[in-house]
């Protein structure tokens, strides 16, 4: 492995981290709301948050461009607020994979709440613990194996992506060039013992997480 | 008297009326008692605030939980009660004990308070308390779950049918806490259930639900010696009569005393002037002019009757009878009451073929 394939190793590590982060942030009230929720916008909701499961990432990344790209509505917003421009970026390349890997933590997480059902809320209330208190102290201790899935999903998902980061990524030492992309570029190059480096170990790391998730996880959650 | 709780809650859900205007003593257990969808749990989850009835009205004495009338409905988390569910609904994540402390350290604490380590032995759970949930029998769980709702201050306590999830066995395991806390206790507990046992065994003022509607409330024996209630309750008609054991005869027999006379029963373990509760429906008692005669039957006691009245199953009457003071009814055919010449203030007495000791 040579400096490019380690800067590329290291980029890919950064956004998952980045992104994970922020999928959990923004998943979980969306998950809370979705699981808890009997209105009627939850259908469209839910499917909005579902779409990147089924589009190639192609089309959400030409839309993302589109609305990021100097005339889009995301570009005005951006510029006016001296950020610049995102394609291109790491930024607009954190953003993409939000977007595309929300599914993968909201729904394990909005499962989880779900199997909880209303009744150990109901109980925290008449113990005096208010709607936020039981959200700490009962859901999400309760929710523990969906926000455990949704973590290793998200995290696994976005170092699997490839097309969303051509949109809107580009290949860019350093900034925008993940691993997914470095090892097209080998194959493209005919370096295949490189490609080899990077695609076995990619091969590895989704296995191990998967193992992971796979043995801690069947819940040993006792509803009660 | 102020510290009487008023509830007053109309509820709509599909089909289904829950329309109740109650007054319950400030005290004691009051138990809701009628059958699957009479409304008892929808009328006590009213009062804990996890159903918030439209133009409700919910106060225990001064304290006004809701009052829609003036926009006022206070979230069940800043009421000062106790809930315990029909599933124990333990926290699966904590322990028995920070299960125990998890009201105990919201709740702001009242003088005269509990500790935990009290509240566990008064329950019988001080050796679980490192344990999880899920290490617990059913009963365990449940007194874990009683444990928790006294330990959060509660200025009233409310039970949704805390034993119909458990087995005989478990039932008899609990009963006899539930007791305990009936005699320990200072708040008022609301006691939902569909069990006549556990009613006749715990309440101090009964309220009958049927279809949403309050048939009757009033003191326990006040209510189950009324003769003209409707016949999902009639059927099962008995009344409660609190006795002292007052002593173990030769022959295998324990003789109570009740204000109306003496008992036999079968020999019981409790000890001389313990006191018993026992039920008497009015199916076992038959009525005889003639004094003590030659019979099997061991137990006839003298009584006046009251009122009687037909009963909807067609050629049976309900005799309510005075008994010392204590209410006494009996189910008799019409043709008897006709020969014996039933009629208000006849004095005769009262043959009791059977009694069921509650425990």
């Amino acid at each position: 492995m040579d400096h490019a394939d380690l800067a590329a190793v290291w980029l890919t590590l950064k956004l998952a981290i980045v992104v994970t982060a922020l999928l959990m942030i923004i998943g979980t009230p969306i998950a809370w709301w979705l699981a808890r929720t009997r209105s009627r916008l939850k259908g469209v909701i839910g499917a909005l948050v579902a779409l990147p499961l089924v589009l190639p990432p192609t089309v959400i990344g030409f839309y993302l461009l589109v609305a990021m790209g100097p005339n889009g509505p995301v570009g005005h917003l951006t510029q006016s607020l001296g950020l610049g421009l995102l394609p291109f970026t790491f930024p607009g390349l954190v953003i993409a994979s939000v977007f595309y890997s929300l599914p993968f933590v909201v729904q394990p997480i909005q499962n989880a709440f779900e199997a909880i059902g209303e009744r150990p809320l109901e109980v925290a209330a008449t113990l005096r613990a208010s709607p936020w208190d039981a959200f700490w102290s009962v859901a999400v201790p309760l929710a523990r194996p969906g926000f455990l899935s949704g973590a290793i999903l998200g995290f696994a998902h976005t170092v699997g992506e490839f097309g969303i980061v051509l949109m809107i990524g580009g290949n860019i030492p350093d900034k925008t060039r993940v691993v997914s992309v470095q090892i097209y570029d080998h194959v493209e190059a005919l370096e295949y013992g490189s490609a080899h480096w990077l695609a076995g170990g990619m091969v590895l790391f989704c296995f191990a997480v998967l193992l992971a998730l796979y043995t801690w996880n069947p819940s040993r959650r006792q509803t009660l | 008297m102020s510290d009487d709780i008023r509830a007053r809650f109309r509820v709509t859900r599909g089909e289904f009326t829950l329309d109740v205007d109650l007054a319950l003593p400030g005290r004691g257990v009051s138990a809701l008692f009628g059958h699957s969808g009479s409304g008892k749990t929808t009328c006590l989850r009213a009062m804990a605030g996890l159903e918030r009835a439209p133009r409700g009205y919910f106060a225990i004495g001064s304290e006004v939980w809701q009052d829609e009338a003036k926009g006022l409905f206070v979230p069940p988390h800043q009421r000062a009660l106790g809930m315990v569910f029909q599933e124990a609904s333990l926290f699966a994540h904590l322990s028995v004990r920070r299960n125990m402390a998890y009201g105990q350290k919201r709740a702001a604490q009242r003088a005269g308070q509990r500790a935990l380590p009290e509240v566990a032995e008064l329950l019988g759970i001080a050796h679980l308390l490192e344990r999880s949930p899920g290490q617990l029998s059913g009963g365990e769980r449940q007194r874990v779950a009683i444990a928790r709702a006294l330990l959060a201050a509660p200025e009233i306590l409310l039970m949704d049918e805390p034993l119909a999830a458990l087995d005989w066995k478990r039932k008899l395991e609990i009963l006899p806490y539930l007791e305990r806390l009936h005699s320990e206790l200072s708040i008022p507990v609301i006691y939902v259930s569909h069990s006549p046992d556990e009613v006749a065994r715990l309440a101090d003022h009964l309220v009958l639900l049927d279809q949403g509607q309050v048939v009757a409330s009033g003191a326990l024996n006040q209510v189950l010696s009324r003769i003209d209630l409707p016949s999902s309750f009639a059927d099962d008609a008995g009344v409660v009569i609190e006795a002292h054991v007052a002593e173990h005869e030769a022959d295998e027999l324990t003789r109570l005393e009740f204000a109306g006379g003496k008992i036999y029963v079968s020999r019981r373990s409790e000890a001389v002037g313990t006191r018993l509760r026992c039920r008497i429906h009015a199916r076992d008692v038959s009525l005889t002019l003639l004094p003590q005669v030659q019979s099997s039957i061991l137990n006839c006691v003298a009584a006046t009757v009251i009122d009687l009245a037909p009963t909807q199953t067609p050629g049976q009457m309900l005799v309510r009878l005075d008994v010392g003071g204590d209410p006494l009814l009996a189910r008799i055919t019409k043709r008897s009451a006709d020969k014996l010449g039933v009629h208000p203030g006849l004095a005769l007495r009262a043959q009791i073929k059977a009694v069921a000791l509650l425990d």
